[in-house]
């Protein structure tokens, strides 16, 4: 079947001599020393900075525009979302621990920091259910004005990640209370939290820019 | 024949057909989804080719009436989306799923099930955008869908729903794409196949990802705006609550303007393997040509306002588009001499393949500087939106992007059948198509200048325009002819195409390497790669063929039901942002449903024994 | 069979120069056969700028265009394959050639660059002078034109001075359109919510065609319009007539009772509903204002020409001349429509 001879020797004149590496049984080359799959989640977060990028961006366009109230100054309770923004924080600190558990092999440690990092993202939605409901009290709807438009849309968006990204760390969590240490391996956990952290950088941003930026404007 | 085994008898849903309908709805072998790929592009570059020819049946004279105002408003619009979205850039995913595993070195994409789901959920987008044709109320706002005429108010229709939602389907077709594409590059090449001997073409899949991983979250961002304008009464597009209506189009065109990019540098790539082999050459300035590459991506996300030069931004930013559009001819230019430079010395022969490639190089160059003439600002406020721009951009497309898929069509379809296409329809077809091309687009430019505003359903025997649209006309079927030629050689070859032997053009990168057609674990032991033209090395310059791995048992990734059942459910949802929330709220949870199972499911592994290893 | 290939391939050569040659050829006679509206003959300083910048870009691409198909003509000539011509050399580059092949593209794009530049500030400044203003408002399917200074609210039909710069505001009433006289000048969008501006000026007098040009639905190619150059004299006589027909509108009636049956028929048949005529209780704003519509040279919007019969024609059926505009078939009788038809040119 192979047509082409084996190496009788290490390969000669070749730039880089490549011993016999990679065994039959292995699926991916990984010629960059990098599992595939961390590698694609890199990607998605260049490619999510995108998504984000196009709705803070349309969101600073429209700052100031809105023909009626309510307006961001009526609204926002910045001590009440600096809580829950330094919730989300932790919430890294504590998947960190979790990654850092997995990569030791200490299963112990990693349910207990799991379980912690869930229910701080929890508590994130459960402060922006609360906010969303008191803002829908007081008159901003999703089409009360551009602000209502573009802060549900943008944080909403944000939002959506968070709870997938919970649920993803739950079904983790579970398959990990079942110990399943083949699918809970330390490459899985690190792209789950590769991908936890960078949804709280975003929310930084967020933060930043919806939140104490209409303080400073105000 | 090797003896497959499948190893993952413990998930109670893995299918395991090797043959018939189920094995191609399960598959997830790159080179089969590869093949459904190029099938279903080609479908759509048919559906998308009638259209056109009912245009320019339309125009064919002043005030016709064969369609109806409404009709012709779809039939451009759908032309449009459906040829770049439907036929060109799935090709161009045809040829890089069948080719560029086997041009690195790798037995599949990096993630296989993802693959499928690329494939199966463009599929399935582009018969979703093609439904409502059925009930008349096709999308008709123009592929650059600008509000507000797709608001509510002015498209009350489900004309565009579809549009909004058919985009989305395919959109993420294409991001999950440009992910696969990316790792598989940086992390499934063969051993030795550094980044700087990959063949042109990956690096240009390289590059073109990027793109696609970049630009699309704008226009989905944007889509989704339309969206809950129209579902939710919210008001991005609402100017009476002070919305700027100038914001989708610098959302479309952040998106629009990579995409064509994204549309044209396959076909270079594809251009930088064709020349070489058949001039007998490498590259020219290989470093200098994937420099190159890297150059037009980067600047391609700095120009997207050259399709806004009227809307009134102002000399300032204008000034700043205008310039930085004019620099990529610069990067590009340097690809156009560097292509002379690999034929300059050669021995070239004109097989069919050929033959495209010197029509891409030399109609490519005439869309380019129609490009370059558009860039001049001042100037494009007389050719904006007229048919200059159509002359413009069809050069590039169809003298650019759709030549250089020719030509690797011809090239390496006896690699994927083990059979040559016959080459005197192809010279024929070569001729018809290029003789057609100019015939319908070369007086383009001439309507433009002489007045003619793009997308108009008719024009008045006064306006001076009556000959040229005819002869267009004419040339479209010309044209359409000479792709009927190609059509007819494809279908022929198949079945009784000339046996083409492993390498009948004696050319010059791995994919020649192994069998043709390529068995389904593409090298039974992966080659261990030492130079830039590793086959031409092996053939001439007297490189061992080394292997990187002993013969052996070879694990392949298992198929799955879950790509097909996941773009299902997705394109249910679809329906129900169309229809109702109940349906979307069903689409939605099969589809993270569907995920669990994905995940859960895992890669799965199926052991082949090649002969001389069966299973003890 | 290598020859027969060679001169297969020459022959596609020559063939593909004959149909450019002959497209050119064919362009060449339609372009001096002067087509209704071009970019080509320019009739204003703005246009002129456009075309003589445009003819630069055209002479560049022309050089490039001979330099690279010559080059690759060349190649494909001599270093065809030939039975005993020696295996290639396997070059693979030369930095001196990348060089001169990026400098030189650099030197061409910016001989481009400096007048483009220049044409971008010479259309957004209009020259000091003498002007008068124009307010464009584009509705589906049809333009409004009001000049602000002389209180003229009139449609479809821009009457400028010759010689004097020309000031447009423009905008929309509903979504995108683009205000285009290629003679006179490109193109600008008028975007609903906002006022872009340009200005354009006509050298001799004359009727300048244009047409929208961004895509605005059904009737976007019936969306045309004039642009009528006068002597600064006539154009003045033209204002002062505007000035009369403010306060008193009929003034030609060859047959008075007809023209004001006409009249009474406008009102009862609820035209006045969408149209206004100043002077009358005719107040309607959906529809064009027809104040001296007897005046008008052309009908819906540059589609027809403005003789009794189209008249009578449009308003018996205007769906059927421009399907899908705005205004709705009224079925008015027979008796009416020639009455309204004395009217509306009686107001001249
Ligand atoms: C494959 C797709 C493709 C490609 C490759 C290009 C390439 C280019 N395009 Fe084109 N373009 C489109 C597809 C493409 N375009 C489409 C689809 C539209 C219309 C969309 C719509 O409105 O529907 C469009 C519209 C479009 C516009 C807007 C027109 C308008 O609506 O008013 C402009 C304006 O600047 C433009 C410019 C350019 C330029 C400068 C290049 C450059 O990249 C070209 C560079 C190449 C060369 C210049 C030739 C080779 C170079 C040399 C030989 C070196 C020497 C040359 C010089 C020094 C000049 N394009
Ligand atoms: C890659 C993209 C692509 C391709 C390949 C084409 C191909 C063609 N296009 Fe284009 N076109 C666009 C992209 C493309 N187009 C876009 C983006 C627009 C703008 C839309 C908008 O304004 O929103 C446009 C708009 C456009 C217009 C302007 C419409 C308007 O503004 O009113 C016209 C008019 O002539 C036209 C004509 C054609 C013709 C004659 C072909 C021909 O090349 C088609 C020939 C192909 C076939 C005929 C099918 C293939 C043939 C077979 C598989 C064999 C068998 C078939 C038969 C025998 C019928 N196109
Ligand atoms: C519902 C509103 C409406 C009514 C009622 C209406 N029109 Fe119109 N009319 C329009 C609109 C809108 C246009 C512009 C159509 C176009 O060109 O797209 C128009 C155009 C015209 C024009 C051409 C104007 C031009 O500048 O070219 C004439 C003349 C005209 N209408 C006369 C009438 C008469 C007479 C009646 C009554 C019998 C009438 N209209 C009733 C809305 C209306
Ligand atoms: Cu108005 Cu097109
Ligand atoms: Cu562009």
């Amino acid at each position: 079947m192979s047509t082409y001879p084996l190496p009788q020797q290490e390969p000669q004149g070749a730039q880089e001599s490549v011993a016999l590496q990679a065994p039959a049984h292995e699926a991916h080359h990984a010629a960059l020393g990098v599992d595939s799959k961390k590698i694609g989640m890199w990607l998605f977060i260049a490619s999510d900075c995108m998504f984000f990028g196009a709705l803070i961006g349309t969101y600073l366009i429209y700052a100031g525009k809105s023909t009626v109230g309510p307006y961001p100054q009526d609204l926002f309770d910045i001590p009440l979302t600096t809580v829950s923004t330094f919730i989300l924080l932790m919430s890294s600190l504590a998947m960190a621990m979790a990654v850092h558990g997995a990569q030791h092999g200490d299963m112990k440690k990693l349910k207990r920091w799991l379980g912690l990092t869930i229910l701080m993202g929890l508590t994130f939605l459960g402060f922006q259910v609360y906010e969303y409901s008191h803002f829908i009290a007081a008159g901003l709807t999703l089409s009360r004005n551009l602000f209502g438009t573009t802060f549900y849309v943008l944080t909403g968006t944000h939002g959506v990640h968070v709870a997938l990204g919970v649920l993803w760390l739950t079904l983790l969590f579970i398959t990990a209370l079942r110990g399943d240490t083949k699918r809970v391996n330390p490459v899985n956990v690190e792209i789950a939290g590769l991908y936890w952290h960078f949804v709280d950088i975003v929310w930084i941003v967020v933060f930043a820019v919806v939140y104490l930026m209409a303080d400073v404007a105000a | 024949m090797a003896t497959i085994t499948s190893t993952t008898a413990r998930t109670l849903l893995r299918p395991t057909a090797q043959k018939g309908l189920l094995s191609w709805l399960t598959t997830v072998d790159h080179k089969r989804i590869g093949i459904m790929y190029f099938w279903t592009a080609l479908f759509f570059l048919f559906i998308g080719g009638v259209e056109a020819l009912i245009i320019r049946l339309q125009l064919a004279r002043p005030n016709q009436t064969l369609v109806h105002p409404e009709t012709f408003n779809q039939l451009f619009t759908m032309h449009g989306t459906t040829m770049i979205f439907l036929a060109v850039m799935p090709l161009i995913a045809a040829f890089i799923n069948y080719l560029l595993p086997l041009m690195i070195g790798a037995r599949d994409v990096a993630f296989p099930r993802l693959n499928a789901f690329s494939y199966w959920i463009f599929l399935l987008g582009g018969i979703f955008l093609n439904i409502p044709w059925f009930f008349g109320q096709a999308p008709n706002a123009a592929w650059t869908g600008y509000v507000p005429l797709t608001l509510n108010q002015y498209s009350p229709g489900l004309n565009a729903d579809y549009w909004l939602a058919g985009l989305q389907l395919v959109g993420l077709g294409t991001l999950i794409s440009g992910f696969n594409f990316i790792v598989t590059i940086f992390n499934m090449r063969a051993p030795g196949m550094t980044l700087l001997r990959m063949p042109v073409f990956a690096w240009t899949t390289l590059i073109m990802s990027f793109l696609v991983i970049m630009a699309f979250p704008s226009i989905t961002i944007a889509l989704f705006f339309i969206m809950f304008d129209r579902m939710f009464g919210t008001h991005f597009f609402n100017i009476a609550a002070g919305a700027d209506i100038t914001l989708w189009q610098h959302l479309f065109w952040v998106f629009g303007h990579p995409e064509v990019y994204i549309l044209i540098l396959p076909a270079m790539g594809i251009i930088s393997e064709v020349v070489p082999t058949f001039s007998r050459k490498p590259l020219f300035g290989y470093s200098v040509m994937v420099f190159s590459t890297v150059a037009i991506g980067f600047l391609g996300f700095s120009v997207w306002s050259h399709h806004m030069f009227t809307i009134g931004m102002g000399a300032v930013a204008n000034t700043a588009f205008a310039l930085t559009t004019m620099t990529i001819a610069i990067p590009t230019g340097i690809k156009m001499f560097n292509w002379i430079g690999t034929l300059w010395g050669g021995s070239i022969r004109f097989k069919t393949p050929m033959l495209y490639a010197l029509g891409f190089l030399s109609m490519f160059v005439i869309g380019g500087l129609s490009g370059v003439m558009h860039s001049a600002a001042p100037a494009n406020m007389q050719q904006h939106d007229t048919y200059f721009v159509i002359a413009h951009f069809h050069y590039v497309l169809i003298g650019g992007a759709l030549f250089g898929l020719l030509a690797g069509m011809h090239y390496w379809f006896p690699k994927v059948t083990g059979r040559l296409m016959n080459e005197r329809l192809g010279v024929a077809s070569f001729i018809f198509s290029l003789i057609g091309f100019n015939m319908t687009f070369f007086p383009h430019h001439f309507l433009g200048l002489m007045g003619m505003p793009r997308r108009i359903y008719t024009y008045d025997a006064a306006m001076g325009w009556n000959t040229l649209n005819m002869l267009s006309t004419v040339g479209a079927f010309v044209l359409a002819f000479g792709f009927t030629l190609v059509l007819v050689n494809l279908l022929v070859s198949i079945k009784k195409g000339k046996e083409a032997g492993p390498d009948p053009w004696d050319a010059r990168t791995l994919e020649w390497i192994t069998e043709t057609p390529p068995p389904v674990y593409n090298f039974a032991v992966t080659p261990l790669v030492s130079s830039r033209d590793e086959f031409w090395a092996r053939k001439y310059q007297g490189a061992p063929a080394l292997a990187a791995e002993e013969p052996g048992p070879i694990i392949l990734p298992a198929p799955s039901y879950f790509p097909l059942l996941m773009s299902i459910a997705l394109t249910v949802a679809a329906f129900g942002l169309v229809y109702s929330n109940l349906l979307l709220t069903i689409g939605l949870a099969a589809t993270l449903l569907c995920i669990i199972g994905w995940a859960f499911e895992g890669v799965g592994e199926v052991t082949i024994y090649p002969k001389g290893f069966e299973q003890q | 069979m290598r020859r027969s290939r060679l001169s297969r391939c020459v022959q596609r050569g020559t063939l593909l120069v004959f149909v450019l040659l002959l497209a050119l050829a064919g362009a060449q006679v339609y372009a001096q056969s002067t087509p209704q509206q071009s970019a080509l003959q320019p009739a204003g300083p703005v246009a002129r700028m456009q075309l003589d910048l445009f003819m630069l870009t055209v002479y560049i691409a022309i050089g490039i265009f001979t330099l690279v198909v010559g080059l690759l003509l060349i190649a494909i000539v001599r270093f065809r394959s030939r039975p005993g011509r020696p295996e290639p050399k396997q070059v693979t580059g030369n930095n001196t050639l990348e060089v001169v092949w990026t400098i030189v593209p650099v030197i061409l794009v910016a001989i481009i660059a400096v007048p483009t530049v220049r044409g971008l500030f010479f259309v957004d400044t209009p020259p000091e002078g003498e002007s008068i203003t124009v307010n464009v408002t584009a509705h589906q399917w049809w333009w409004e034109f009001e000049y602000p200074d002389y209180g003229i609210v009139t449609a479809n039909e821009m009457r400028i001075p010759t010689g004097k710069v020309v000031k447009l505001n423009l905008t929309s009433s509903d979504v995108i359109h683009s205000f285009w006289v290629p003679n006179l000048a490109g193109k600008m969008d008028t975007n609903p919510g906002r006022w872009n501006s340009m200005w354009l000026q006509a050298d001799t007098p004359g009727v300048y065609y244009g047409q929208c040009a961004e895509f605005c639905g059904v009737a976007h190619a019936n969306m045309r319009f004039r642009v009528i150059a006068e002597t600064p004299e006539e154009f003045d006589a033209w204002v002062a007539r505007w000035e009369e027909a403010l306060v008193e509108p009929v003034v030609h009636a060859e047959t008075p009772d007809l023209v004001a049956r006409g009249a009474e028929a406008f009102m009862d048949r609820a035209c006045f509903a969408c149209h206004a005529i100043a002077g009358t209780d005719a107040k309607g704003v959906v529809g064009p204002n027809l104040t001296l519509f007897g005046t008008r040279t052309s009908l819906a919007a540059g589609m027809l020409d403005n003789t009794p019969e189209n008249l009578a024609a449009w308003i018996r059926d205007p769906q059927a001349i421009k399907p899908g505009n705005q205004m709705p078939r009224l079925n008015v009788p027979e008796e009416d429509i020639q009455a309204i038809v004395a009217y509306l040119h009686s107001l001249r």
